[in-house]
């Protein structure tokens, strides 16, 4: 046994480098969103952010508003009263009632489909990304990100958190660096308060990105004690049948 | 019985159990290396198994091809466990056809008179490198099509008739959706076909000389009075269980990776396919998936524009030498002796820095080749060395397995 664990060490290694091929952009500083799936209570505040902002403009087009309510335990007069605008069934997907050439003409570019953004950009980007909005002037919409600089999104969310101004640090080989934010004036939610609704909002777009992700590990669990007792049984079987091999 | 007696008059059935099965004499020696081969054939059964599943709910059509995936995630009946089946599958192909590879590097498998079963594996392995690239462009990921146009644009570094032939390839002047229904048809058709062809001709092949092992002798110069080689012992049901047993284990990690980790960090399902195929926006860094960056490594590690025609097309002779130089192999190596535990330390120092240089070749294909991942030089600085130690193992094979003091081989397995 010993040799096989030298001899698959390498392959230890191969898989526990840090996979950094795929990151989106490169480099930039990301907040840990430190999310919890099993908490029901914030998938379902994550989730009321998310139909009454988010879903005005950017779509979930791959979600059901059914599936939703039925994994996270939110009624259907619940769902049919203060989640569903847009459209009329439970059963529908997720759609916007805007075509992608409108949203064009009035926002500039077409909102992407959120239905995958926690797997695209990962979850951490989103939780920065969501914290990263301050006021500037020189852009059209007077909103600027620091994590997504220049981006066309207004800050739907300014009424929670307030207005805020950047401030920038340029080091000497001029590399600019963010040194903090300054509260202009204060939103209804403190920066605690605004952080653990992003903490929802963000766990919530987890769970959208792959909602068999809340039945996997529990399923896995026991797929792999069924697989422990299969070992057990499978080499009692074969020492059984070896005995007479010398 | 009488309905085995009906068959066998009509289909040698019992005949063939016994020359393949029950009266198989294997060695009775394989250690852990001999087990990949069998998991090879599982994870072929269950990549055809799980791809008639999802074919079943998949659309070829570049318009509807990314959603589809996405309701085999979501609306199909358990359709996200067949998907990360297939996914992980592949991967699982790959590093269980490498050790398989490897162990008949250990031990001379390839040698005589088994060239032609590690031909014949060669060839398999080839297919199935050209059957999870036609594979990975079905997602419509932007990763899959970043990748696919990469890699059909090599083909237009060959002189005269490249670029006509990338065109042709692709059925269009960028990857479209006449490319993802052609490389559909491949996928599911052409190439399980020539697989399935190709491990049987193995197989076949395998049972017409009998298997190596570890000691690299020959078992079946010892034989009883009864024909039967003294260290052979039936396939079936020795190995039947034993093989069943590592199955058990592999699965084991298999379905743990199935169920816990089904992306791996990036390294079996990148992140940049779950956003939808964009020709107006490339990835940062286009990397195919790890099976395949060693040759990737190579390919990039040409970088020397002073060659006639450039560094493309050079770039590519080198990934292509790179893969046939494996085909040479039985008559490269002139040792007296086919296991490494009878031979000396040359071709013990050959080996193993033949697979370190093979992990490592791996693992730049994944980098940038401009920055410093392992340490002191840039990337392509370390591809450029991998490169050279890579060739060498080959090229310089007849001098140092004919130098090495190989020892006397014992003549029963132990």
């Amino acid at each position: 046994m010993k040799s096989v664990i030298k001899k698959l060490l390498p392959l230890v290694f191969l898989f526990s480098s840090p996979a950094t091929m795929a990151a989106g952009s490169g480099g930039e500083h990301l907040d840990s969103a430190y999310i919890n799936l099993a908490d029901k209570a914030s998938l379902r505040r994550g989730a009321h952010t998310f139909v009454n902002y988010c879903l005005s403009c950017h779509e979930a087009s791959f979600m059901r508003y059914d599936r939703m309510a039925r994994d996270l335990d939110i009624d259907l007069t619940d769902l049919r009263e203060n989640m569903m605008f847009a459209s009329g069934r439970p059963g529908d997907l997720m759609k916007v009632n805007m075509s992608a050439e409108d949203a064009k003409s009035w926002l500039g570019v077409t909102p992407p489909d959120l239905s995958l953004t926690a797997r695209s950009r990962g979850p951490d980007w989103i939780y920065t990304y969501m914290r990263g909005f301050y006021r500037d002037s020189g852009t059209a919409t007077g909103w600027n990100n620091t994590l997504f600089p220049n981006v066309a999104m207004p800050h739907i969310l300014y009424e929670w958190q307030g207005l805020r101004s950047a401030n920038f640090e340029v080091s000497s080989n001029g590399a600019k660096s963010l040194a903090g934010f300054d509260q202009m004036s204060p939103g209804s939610m403190n920066a605690e308060e605004y952080d653990g609704a992003m903490r929802d909002l963000t766990n919530f777009m987890v769970y959208l990105a792959e909602p068999a992700k809340l039945v996997r590990y529990k399923i896995g669990v026991w797929v792999m004690v069924f697989m422990l007792i299969f070992i057990g049984l499978a080499y009692a079987l074969k020492k059984e049948y070896w005995r007479d091999v010398h | 019985m009488s309905l085995i007696n009906w068959i066998d008059d009509r289909f040698p059935l019992t005949k063939v159990w016994n020359e393949h099965l029950a009266q198989y004499y294997a060695p009775k020696n394989f250690n852990f290396w001999y087990y990949f081969g069998g998991l090879a054939v599982v994870v072929l059964v269950l990549q055809i198994v799980t791809g008639i599943i999802l074919t079943m709910h998949y659309k070829p059509d570049a318009d509807l091809a990314f959603a589809s995936v996405e309701y085999i995630m979501r609306d199909v009946p358990a359709g996200w466990f067949v998907r990360y089946l297939h996914g992980v599958g592949a991967s699982m192909f790959f590093l269980v056809v490498y050790l398989h590879m490897f162990r008949g590097l250990m031990y001379g498998s390839y040698r005589n008179p088994r060239e032609l079963i590690w031909i014949l594996g060669m060839v398999i392995y080839v297919a199935l490198m050209a059957e999870a690239f036609f594979g990975y462009l079905l997602p419509w990921g932007n990763m899959s099509y970043w990748g696919a146009q990469v890699i059909i644009s090599l083909f237009g570094a060959i002189p005269v008739i490249g670029e006509p032939l990338a065109e042709w390839i692709r059925g269009d002047f960028v990857v479209s959706d006449a490319t993802l229904n052609r490389f559909f048809a491949f996928h599911v058709i052409l190439l399980p076909l020539l697989l399935a062809l190709l491990v049987y001709l193995h197989i076949v092949a395998l049972h017409k000389v009998g298997s190596n092992n570890p000691d690299g002798i020959d078992i079946k110069k010892n034989k009883d009075k009864d024909g039967i080689p003294v260290d052979g012992i039936p396939f079936h049901p020795y190995y039947t269980v034993k093989d069943t047993f590592g199955i058990a284990v592999f699965m084991t990690i298999f379905l743990g990776i199935v169920f816990f980790v089904p992306e791996l960090g990036g390294w079996f399902l990148e992140k940049d396919n779950f956003a939808p195929a964009d020709i107006l926006q490339t990835p940062p860094d286009i990397v195919p998936l790890w099976y395949l960056t060693p040759y990737y490594s190579i390919l990039r590690a040409v970088t020397f524009e002073w060659l006639p025609g450039g560094a493309k097309v050079w770039g590519v002779i080198a990934m292509g030498a790179a893969i046939v130089m494996f085909f040479f192999l039985p008559w490269l190596d002139r040792a007296k002796v086919r296991s490494i535990r009878y031979r000396g330390w040359m071709y013990k120092t050959a080996l193993t820095i033949f697979a370190v240089t093979f992990v490592m070749l791996g693992y730049l294909g994944t980098k940038n080749p401009g920055h410093i991942d392992l340490f002191l030089f840039e990337n392509v600085i370390w591809a450029q060395i991998g490169m050279l130690l890579y060739f060498a193992f080959f090229l310089l094979m007849p001098i140092y397995t004919t130098l090495d003091r190989t020892k006397p081989e014992p003549d029963r397995v132990g």
